[in-house]
């Protein structure tokens, strides 16, 4: 069945880096918002960090992290072997721990070959302690590119009817199209709810996170709260990890990337401070 | 705002997503491999059986799937139209 209890696949040699996918089946979930926040959240850690955009044609994790005017090589040129990887990598204005291989934005997804995409991940986990491949939505090329070579992955989903079928498909493909699923391995899973509203699921009005837990079989690292910072964040090119830390979005991102380092800790969602009047009031201000 | 809410009535239509999509999924996970073929089968055998007897309307049927634990339990509802044997 489907659990998170799997032991972690060491599969290349001379490295011990973890290679993570994030990935959801649906487009519009916070994937990038996602792969943006854990990546920040780790370099901040301390940890050599890649982040990888597999959108290619619609790259945007760049843009999320303020890296669009820096983009000189990308993905694709790497992999066709017009650029060599420390060519294409774009280091954050912030934390010079933390890189950026972009995607392409003017070639299509069929631009990528399987053999070109494991070179680059073998050679990313020479360099880095954690690569996060972000990836496109749908089930096609890209987004099973994006998670062939992965050691984990964090599936994210809205607490709505057509995220959490959508992440299902993807759960099944994480399971029978990845290296570790062919290697006869299971990949360990992570499941991240962003854009919940404590209130509304309390009032049965939105699957709760145990929902969708039961539904996904699939452990919880994190639970984002719907959040006026996010965008914020996305207005002026930062992770939301970096922009505003007592942002609760911020927070559980932080602490969904304690789990994901092997931290045993318990599952909150952070909530905005409400003022007396906000409390008074709860849940009727529009 | 609804006035009812006002009161604190609990809406229903989480329960009701959970529901659908676990009874979808099961179906749609039905090929690969796990127990959800055994429930999307015997879902078909018992719905084939009581076709042969009496006219089933696909809208009158009504399938509830509930995992508790070990313990996978599948209802099947099924509204007959006023008895007429075939």
């Amino acid at each position: 069945m489907r659990d998170g209890t799997e032991v972690k696949n060491g599969t290349d040699t001379m490295s011990n880096a973890t290679v993570v996918v994030v990935t959801s089946g649906k487009g519009g979930v916070g994937k990038t918002t996602t792969t943006a926040a854990i990546a920040s959240a780790l370099a901040k850690e301390g940890y050599q960090v890649c982040a990888i955009d597999f959108d290619v044609g619609l790259r945007n994790l760049d843009l999320i992290m303020g890296a669009e005017r820096r983009v000189v090589f990308d993905l694709v040129n790497v992999v066709r072997g017009e650029a060599s990887i420390k060519q294409a990598l774009v280091r954050d204005k912030k934390l010079n721990n933390l890189f950026l291989l972009p995607a392409s934005q003017t070639r299509d997804k069929d631009a990528l070959t399987e053999e070109g995409v494991a070179s680059v991940i073998n050679e990313l986990r020479m360099y880095f302690d954690w690569v996060i491949c972000d990836s496109p939505a749908g089930i096609e090329r890209g987004a099973t590119l994006a998670m062939r070579h992965a050691d984990e992955a964090i599936i994210v989903s809205n607490p709505e009817v057509s995220s959490v079928r959508d992440c299902d498909r993807i759960i099944g493909l994480l399971d029978a199209k990845t290296k570790v699923a062919e290697d006869g391995g299971r990949m360990p899973k992570h499941l991240m709810i962003t854009r919940y509203d404590t209130d509304r699921a309390k009032t049965g009005d939105m699957l709760a996170t145990d929902d969708v837990v039961d539904i996904l079989s699939v452990p919880l690292i994190g639970v984002v709260p719907e959040s006026k910072d996010v965008l914020k964040a996305s207005n002026v090119g930062l992770p939301v990890t970096l922009s505003d830390e007592n942002s609760p979005a911020a927070k559980a991102y932080m602490e969904a990337t304690r789990r994901l380092l092997g931290e045993n800790i318990p599952v909150t969602i952070p909530e905005e401070k409400k003022s007396l009047f906000g409390k008074l009031f709860k849940g009727r201000a529009a | 705002m609804n006035i009812l809410s006002l009161f604190g009535k609990r809406g229903e239509s989480a329960s009701v997503a959970k529901n659908r999509l676990q009874i979808l999924l099961a179906h749609e996970r039905a090929d690969d491999g796990s127990d959800a073929v055994l429930i999307s089968s015997l879902r078909e055998d018992i719905l084939a059986v009581v076709a042969k007897r009496v006219d089933i309307d696909p809208d009158s049927v009504r399938l509830e799937m509930d995992r508790s634990g070990d313990v996978t339990t599948l209802g099947i509802d099924i509204e007959l139209p006023a008895a007429k044997a075939s």
